[in-house]
């Protein structure tokens, strides 16, 4: 027994070390983003408790969206008899949850039938992926190894979920075959069971150590191989949610560096006060120049392409596609960080996220519509780092598209995006009648 | 006919204020209502209403200026700002309180960012307005002019994504006696006209399909007699839409605010 406990410790001392490792980069990269305030806590409380609690925005799509959130909801169960398998593997005991009474006896059988149907929920979503042609799935972005990391993280849920009924299928006949009391209730796994032929004791045993063990290992490895998935999503998307935008999704994010030179400009008096800022970089052009909010959405996003299913861009064959340009966002991190790790933040390596990942003629497809932050299940704001990346485009290179320079040049001198007089503003007041149609 | 007409004398803040009145109401005009051909149509018809049931309000007339919606969301955020805090001074230096234009861009843009920049009224849209006409019994339709046609109501992004308001104007257009209809993609599915975020004033990039093609060619499917809009940008684009698809005989594009306008007789 003891050897166990030493094995399953070491174990997870190795996974914990990994994870630690991993976590303490990725966390390194956010010192390298902006700072941006976080507000309204209780409204944020709300919203992830409808958004990634009651999952309401993945039910846009109602069939695949019930899925999903059966097997998050399953996820929560499961995550309870997970961490009692620790207790029980660190102190070599069995199912000691089992001293909730009938509050474990509800807990093991949601998890019970939760792992039936979260089984096949993933069986479902590998056929589509493996045999059916969704188009959201496809794209430019979409390259073979994003499919593959879509994969491997369903296959992995899935081994996790035969190897969980597996270890109850057993459990139930070894508690049979020796008539000691069964912790718990496993209303899929006793059908099974009843099902199975008969079996020694050893062999019951064997295989419900098997799957136990096997089980939590492969939690252990999955939880390692998360962060360096697209499925990071899952540790991801509760906090995102919880840090994502809340004020209307048509308000756009006001630059304070540039309200105090407008000031500046609008008050001659406030020119001669000396500036103690060093001059400011306006707008986006590399990853250490997104805020802290815009890498979580990028770190929450499962490339789930809803996003760009719906961009009116996409939809017609432009270049723009929202879900790429959160890729994007996560991929240049993951290029540029370990230099600037080693480097400090001053670190360049030649190349940009603008240009060298998103090229001008995807920014300036987008029509700002924002369909595609009301589409994501997990409330990414994809129109803000696309609006951040125009406003370098525009204020640090006078590189807007020409019909755009003269609408600007045209607000200037006359006040509308036009050439018309300022004085002529109100001609349409002219010759005004009431009741003109009778 | 014409011995019915009443001239309408556009009130103009200025004045009103050399006067010491304040009117309960701004009408803010927006770019678009004062110089795009189509929507003065548009902006004519919504004064047409506000002066028949003798609604408190005025207009900035050449003291409004550009809102900066455009400048804002192509990139150009030191013209917004100029835009946006000029025209905070002169709405300020009014005392203005409440505001309604036919402008979803607008009204998102005075609604929700102005505040950032010393800006605060409550804004209304046109189609809010015309709903609470409606429902205070004053609008009352009793008109005939388009039973028997059919309207398919198009969401403003601005409106309705932006700002979660998709009711206003389908209520709006329940008032006025004619068939009803709906595009696949409607309220917070609803598809861009394709011409949101400075996309009205460039050339579109390289692509199958233009925007408001696929938009237009979506409304058209649903047989509908008229699309109905309660935006100046998607008015442009629908109106080209019909007419790239040759539709101008059967399909017509008009603003909620002209469709209550006409069924009223104004």
């Amino acid at each position: 027994m003891i050897i166990k406990q030493i094995f399953f410790a070491l174990a997870l001392l190795i996974t914990l070390l990994i994870f630690g490792y991993t976590m303490r980069r990725i966390f390194y990269y956010f010192r390298f983003t902006k700072k941006v305030p976080l507000h309204n806590i209780p409204r944020r409380i709300m919203v992830t408790l409808q958004v990634a609690i009651a999952q309401t925005k993945i039910f846009r799509h109602p069939v695949m969206g019930l899925l999903h959130a059966l097997v998050f909801w399953g996820f929560l169960v499961i995550l309870l008899g997970s961490i009692e398998m620790v207790v029980d593997g660190l102190a070599g005991v069995e199912r000691s949850f089992r001293v909730l009474g009938p509050v474990y006896d509800f807990l093991m059988a949601s998890g019970d039938i939760f792992a039936a149907i979260i089984t096949i929920a993933i069986l479902v979503f590998l056929f589509r992926r493996l045999f059916l042609k969704v188009k959201r799935f496809y794209g430019t972005e979409m390259k073979p190894v994003s499919k593959a990391d879509a994969n491997m993280a369903l296959s992995f849920i899935l081994i996790l979920m035969i190897t969980l009924l597996g270890m109850n299928v057993f459990y139930v006949i070894h508690t049979q075959q020796i008539g000691a009391g069964q912790a718990g209730v496993y209303p899929v796994s006793a059908w099974i069971a009843s099902l199975m032929p008969e079996l020694s004791e050893q062999t019951v045993w064997f295989w419900h150590e098997f799957n136990w063990w096997f089980h939590i290992l492969l939690v252990f490895a999955f939880a390692n191989v998360l962060p360096y998935s697209k499925h990071f999503h899952v540790f991801m998307s509760v906090p995102n949610v919880f840090v994502s935008r809340i004020s209307p999704l048509g308000y756009a994010e006001n630059m304070e560096s540039i309200t105090k030179e407008v000031k500046l400009m609008l008050d001659p008096a406030a020119a001669i006060a000396p500036s103690d800022a060093a001059p400011a970089k306006f707008g986006v052009s590399d990853v250490e120049d997104v805020s802290w909010v815009n890498y979580m959405n990028a770190l929450s996003c499962t490339e789930c392409g809803r996003c760009t299913a719906v961009c009116p861009a996409n939809i017609t064959g432009k270049l723009l596609s929202p879900r790429k340009i959160m890729m994007d966002v996560r991929a240049r991190m993951k290029e540029k960080g370990p230099g600037m790790i080693r480097e400090g933040s001053n670190y360049s390596d030649g190349k940009s996220l603008l240009y060298n990942y998103i090229t001008e003629e995807e920014l300036w497809a987008c029509t700002m519509c924002n369909a595609c932050a009301q589409e994501c299940p997990v409330n990414i704001n994809q129109p803000a780092i696309i609006l951040d990346l125009r406003r370098y485009l525009v204020l640090e290179k006078s590189a807007a598209p020409a019909g755009l320079n003269t609408a600007f040049t045209n607000i200037e001198n006359n006040g509308a995006p036009w050439q018309f007089s300022p004085q002529d503003r109100l001609n349409w007041a002219n010759e005004l009648y009431l009741n003109d149609h009778l | 006919m014409t011995e019915n007409r009443i001239k309408i004398e556009v009130p103009i803040m200025a004045n009103l204020a050399a006067e010491g009145r304040q009117p309960e109401w701004l009408f803010w005009v927006g770019s678009a209502g004062a110089f795009d051909d189509r929507y003065k149509k548009v902006t004519r018809e919504f004064v047409k209403i506000l002066t028949r049931f003798n609604i408190d309000y005025a207009v900035l007339g050449t003291e409004e200026s550009d809102s900066g919606d455009v400048a804002r969301r192509a990139g150009n955020e030191m013209l917004f700002q100029m835009q946006a805090i000029t025209n905070i001074q002169i709405l300020n230096a009014y005392g203005v309180k409440k505001i309604v234009t036919c402008c979803p861009h607008d009204f998102n843009t005075l609604k929700n960012e102005y505040p950032d920049l010393g800006g605060h009224y409550e804004v209304w849209h046109h189609s809010q307005f015309l709903e609470k006409l409606i429902n205070e019994q004053k609008i009352n339709i009793s008109s005939e002019i388009f039973s028997g046609k059919t309207i398919v109501f198009h969401d403003p992004c601005y409106l309705g994504r932006a700002n979660s308001e998709y009711e206003a104007p389908r209520r709006v257009l329940n008032a006025i006696p004619a068939q009803k209809t709906e595009m696949k993609r409607n309220r917070s599915f609803g598809l861009c006209c394709g011409a949101g975020g400075g996309q009205m004033f460039k050339e579109a990039e390289k692509g199958d399909k233009e925007v408001f093609i696929e938009r237009t060619e979506e409304a058209i499917a649903t047989g509908a007699d008229i699309i109905a809009t309660a935006c100046p940008f998607c008015m442009v684009m629908m109106t080209d839409g019909i007419k790239y698809k040759n539709q101008e005989e059967r399909m017509k594009n008009y603003d909620i605010a002209e469709l209550v306008s006409l069924s009223l007789g104004l």
